[in-house]
């Protein structure tokens, strides 16, 4: 039972990068209905802008969480405003195109600068050492602990904006309809350029903490698009249009990985989360926390 | 107040506004009349921008709306209620107010705006805090009216409120268009299928049929006249 509870809080901390991931890509569903294929890469570059920073500059792992998220906030804006803007009106395959396109060519650009065959570590920010209780070890470190605070305080902070401030209210309606929006002096684009780019702040932010999980976390491209598949799966547990379904669905998928890589095995871990995704999809569609019904105009 | 002249509209090869000139005399409320097709909502969308005239001119106070984008028409002093009332029921009651009055980033003629239009729609007082979908009909009616004046707008275009309401909702909602008009001469544009409500609040009427202008003049001459009310107004 201690193992079964304590594997259970040992995925907290990934389910709460899982959400973060979830978040950005519900934050950008729900404005734009476009699921954007490229914030895997997206988050993948910003990480390693971070991890120039600390591992070949020296700089401190703040200084370079925050250079990590203003990129992403930045390379987030001008996605959509170049890239995404022109196919937002076409059908929805040629979004769809355009964000694996992104995705490609951040990998490809990634590796022409930072090479693709290398192994790079990421300095956690706090000891990855778990909490002993009496004689227990805990799956539970002082570095989780700061990456379910980061990862909550952000939430707090988006639902702050979304829900108390004019600008957050401006956002929502421009979300639920552009045109009435419209009609009503909401300046829509500027406010889906700005969403695009705070999604893709979470996204920066997400990786540097994934990066972060372990001493020697290898960092070539492929464990972030692991994430990307993961934060998928997460948003879809949580309903695409729900940003809470998005955190819960991510700490859910954190904890059922974490069991069935202990009591199954852990060197297929991406294909229990397809597993989870098709059960999802198969029982609850619209993910648990979708709305009953359609929306009504 | 608002001169629309010799304005074309196009759906891909259909003429939906073929040749429309309307004038919109300040402080008065004009009707726009016709059938299912006949251009009503065009020429609404086309005034505000949100399909382009491809010729012809749209002149209010010294601007020519023709190229303004839509988000800048309300700054100028346009508000529009559009067809189906446009309410975002995921929003609150509140939520889809301030939503009207927020480009003028001024907290306390927002914050008056909002009583104002409370006291102006006392079911929306009760409600402020429920989702807008939990609203019937006419509260959502009075709901967008309400959003769309909390810009505190000179000229008000409005797209068929009389839809699926009750007679008697229509009747006060047309009472109220009188009120706004006689106290605050807020001019209004009014897109009615409901020929007779409209004339009966309106001071001048348009009748559209298949994108041009069939008659136009004063509200109580066309409601007078038996031959025009029959062949396109149908009462």
């Amino acid at each position: 039972m201690f193992r079964f509870v304590n594997l259970a809080l040992g995925g907290v901390s990934n389910g709460m990068i899982y959400g973060a991931v979830a978040l950005s890509l519900v934050m950008i569903w729900r404005s734009t209905r476009i699921v954007n294929f490229a914030q895997g890469g997206m988050l993948m570059f910003t990480t390693f802008i971070a991890w120039d920073l600390v591992q070949v500059h020296g700089v401190n792992y703040w200084a370079a969480l925050v250079v990590a998220i203003i990129s992403g906030l930045i390379l987030g804006g001008v996605s959509e405003r170049v890239l995404v803007r022109p196919v937002e009106t076409g059908p929805p395959l040629n979004a769809v195109i355009v964000t694996l396109g992104l995705l490609i060519f951040l990998q490809g650009l990634a590796g022409m600068i930072w090479g693709n065959s290398q192994a790079h570590s990421y300095p956690p920010a706090y000891d990855f050492r778990g909490y002993t209780v009496g004689s227990k070890h805990l799956l539970f470190a002082p570095n989780d602990l700061y990456i379910v605070i980061a990862v909550a305080v952000v939430v707090v902070l988006l639902w702050l904006l979304f829900q108390r401030t004019p600008l957050g209210l401006r956002m929502r309606a421009s979300a639920f309809s552009p045109e009435v929006s419209r009609l009503l002096g909401v300046r829509v684009g500027r406010l889906l350029t700005l969403g695009w780019a705070l999604s893709a702040g979470v996204g920066a932010l997400a990786g540097v903490l994934a990066a972060g999980t372990q001493p020697g976390y290898v960092l070539p491209q492929g464990p972030f698009d692991a994430l990307l598949v993961y934060g998928f799966t997460a948003a879809v547990i949580g309903g695409l249009d729900s940003p809470l379904g998005a955190v819960v669905g991510g700490v859910s998928l954190g904890v059922l990985l974490s069991w069935a890589d202990s009591y199954i095995s852990n060197n297929i871990e991406p294909l229990y989360a397809f597993v989870i995704l098709i059960a999802v999809l198969m029982v609850r569609p619209n993910g648990l926390f979708s709305r009953a019904a359609a929306r009504r105009v | 107040m608002l001169q629309v002249e010799d304005v074309v509209t196009l759906y891909g090869a259909v003429r939906a506004l073929d040749g429309v000139s309307v004038t919109v005399r300040p402080g008065t409320i004009t009707a726009v009349l016709g059938a299912n097709g006949a251009g009503k909502t065009t020429l609404l969308r086309t005034v505000n921008g949100l399909v382009r005239a491809r010729s012809g001119r749209i002149e209010y106070e010294e601007h020519n709306l023709v190229r303004t984008p839509v988000d800048e028409v309300v700054r100028l002093g346009i508000a529009h209620v559009p067809e189906g009332r446009g309410v975002i029921t995921e929003l609150t009651v509140e939520e889809n107010l301030r939503l009207g009055g927020l480009w003028r980033r001024n907290r306390s003629e927002l914050q008056e705006s909002l009583a104002e239009m409370y006291e102006m729609f006392p079911p929306l007082a009760e409600r402020r805090k429920l989702p807008a979908d939990t609203l019937s009909g006419g509260e959502r009616q009075m709901l967008a009216v309400g959003r769309a004046l909390m810009s505190r707008p000179k000229l008000l275009l409005l797209d068929e409120p009389s839809l699926g309401l009750a007679p008697r909702i229509t009747t006060q909602i047309m009472a109220t268009l009188r009120r706004l008009r006689d106290e605050q001469s807020l001019t209004v544009v009014l897109v009615e299928q409901n020929a007779r409500s409209a004339l009966s609040v309106a001071d001048d009427a348009v009748v559209l049929n298949l994108g041009r202008v069939v008659v136009s003049g004063p509200a109580t001459e066309l409601a007078g006249d038996a031959k025009l009310r029959h062949a396109y107004l149908g009462f």
